[in-house]
């Protein structure tokens, strides 16, 4: 089970939450002038990291907020927790 | 004795079986192979094998960094079937159930392929028409498909809850009679024979660690025993694509998922084929052991832990108990995950890559194993001709780029609903 703390509600199951991906990509700043192969990234390329993952998870049964996480996808540990502009930091 | 058969079996037999031979070499990496394939699995080993098979390439390496078999080809619920939408996906599934149908003769090692059906179950009117259209499409590519009322799906199954208090009532069910189950190790093994037996090196406990290159030219992939130089390199890593990948600056379109299994103690017969569930997503069958073979959905997280959490536990039992409450009293005896390789459309991708030598075989989502045959002689086509065959024409990698998708569910690219 994985316990997410969100920065809104406290420690909340993941059963509360909906995942939403890699937190790590960035729209184009300016669409209309942002290349195929900008879009090509930012849509479908993705890290995918065997360890610390930078993601979104969506509280939609709770305050319904994006909570910003870093879980090390090989064994789900929660590392951090924050808002969606927070940087967050693997833990030494 | 290296053939199998009833022959060999009786000799044997009368001579204290001391005549077997073991079904594939241990040999030492050679310095250099025409094609090294990285990945041990289904795919790769079918790959191997085809590409001795079918086009004369035996100068071939498969480096595994476990052991064969030891990935998704042995983690898996076994099941085969064809019954896809889209002409990409159709043709390239139905072409890899007619090698289904002949590879225990072909690899004169029993797979145990047994056609015993893949029923769909519906639970609403909407949900039969939309089986009505996919039963035509795929009888209109030349696959089977036959679709039952209520009662069509009571004859066959006649333990399903079929109760006026049922929660989602079932309406009917598509069928796709050819479909059914593999033992899954032995489609490791007898492939590893079969490409053995025509000169392939298989190299376990041999983890890739990175890559030799010449600009964009693989000249040598580093491994655990060495560095193994190489013609052209094949990718079949499933799960850990872009791990590998990572170790050439190259970033795919993939996320690695938990998907979860689980098997029950032995009972008696119960359920002859394949079902799955309309109104969750749950799939069934039973073992020739008598075990029942379930699962359900991916953990829905980017995961490379080989092991799931219980919401997803709770939600593949709570879907099983809604079509057969009789599951009530079974019990689960192990329970395990594999690692999938979620593409951005769901859909598989053979393909040639951004390097000249490279061919990448990835983004398997939940439905590698029923590939693997049609996988291998695709895959090693794309190596022997530096073309794709004309099954994975519509699989390849460009087409993230172009916008040629093969999004067989309509959900956009949105890797964990795929």
């Amino acid at each position: 089970m994985i316990l997410i703390t969100c920065p809104h509600c406290g420690p909340r199951d993941q059963d509360e939450f909906s995942y939403a991906g890699d937190a790590t990509k960035t729209r184009p700043a300016d669409p209309a002038s942002a290349t195929a192969a900008e879009w090509h990234s930012y849509v479908y390329l993705r890290d995918n990291p065997a360890g610390p993952h930078l993601e979104f998870w969506h509280h939609i049964h709770g305050c319904r907020r994006f909570v910003k996480v870093l879980r090390d996808v090989t064994t789900h540990e929660v590392l951090a927790c924050g808002g969606p502009d927070d940087p967050l930091e693997t833990p030494r | 004795m290296a053939e199998y058969s009833v022959f060999s079996l009786i000799r044997e037999g009368l001579t204290g079986h001391k005549g077997w031979i073991r079904a594939w070499r241990d040999p030492e990496p050679k310095a250099s192979y025409d094609v090294v394939i990285i990945g041990g699995g289904g795919h790769g080993l079918a790959t191997a094998y085809y590409l001795a098979r079918n086009h004369g390439i035996a100068n071939v390496a498969v480096v595994e960094k476990g052991w064969i078999g030891g990935g998704n080809v042995g983690r898996n619920t076994t099941i085969v079937r064809s019954n896809y939408m889209l002409d990409g996906n159709a043709h390239f599934y139905e072409h890899s159930l007619k090698l289904w149908e002949g590879l225990s003769r072909d690899l004169n090692y029993n797979v145990m392929f047994s056609q015993r059906g893949v029923l769909n179950l519906a639970h609403s009117d909407g949900q039969m028409d939309a089986y009505a259209r996919r039963g035509n499409m795929m009888r209109l590519n030349g696959i089977d498909a036959e679709l039952l009322d209520r009662e069509g799906v009571r004859r066959l199954y006649p333990h399903l809850d079929y109760s006026t208090d049922a929660r989602w009532p079932i309406y009917g069910g598509l069928l796709q009679p050819r479909g059914g189950t593999a033992r899954h190790d032995a489609v490791a093994w007898g492939l590893a024979r079969g490409a053995d037996r025509r000169g392939v090196d298989i190299l376990q406990n041999c983890e890739v660690i990175g890559f030799e290159r010449d600009g964009d030219r693989i000249t040598g992939v580093k491994t655990s025993r060495g560095t193994i130089g190489c013609g052209r390199v094949g990718m079949a890593v499933a799960g850990n694509t872009s791990r590998v990948a990572s170790m050439l600056g190259w970033t795919l379109p993939i996320e690695s998922h938990v998907l979860q299994a689980f098997v029950t103690e032995p009972l008696k017969p119960l359920i002859d084929g394949v079902v799955t569930y309309g109104a969750g997503h749950f799939y069934i069958s039973q073992s020739d052991k008598g075990g029942l073979v379930l699962g359900g959905d991916i953990d829905f997280h980017n995961s490379y832990a080989q092991r799931g959490n219980l919401p997803v536990v709770e939600n593949v039992m709570a879907n099983g108990l809604a079509m057969m409450p009789n599951l009530a009293r079974v019990r689960i005896l192990r329970s395990w995950g594999g690692i999938m390789d979620m593409s951005m459309d769901g859909s598989p991708i053979i393909s040639k890559t951004p390097f000249d030598n490279l061919y990448l075989n990835a983004g398997w989502c939940y439905g590698g194993f029923k590939a693997t045959p049609g996988s291998g002689y695709a895959f090693a086509h794309t190596i022997a001709h530096d073309a794709p065959h004309e099954t994975n024409r519509a699989m390849g990698l460009d087409r993230f780029e172009t916008g040629h998708l093969l999004d067989e569910g309509g959900k956009g690219p949105t890797p964990k609903l795929h």
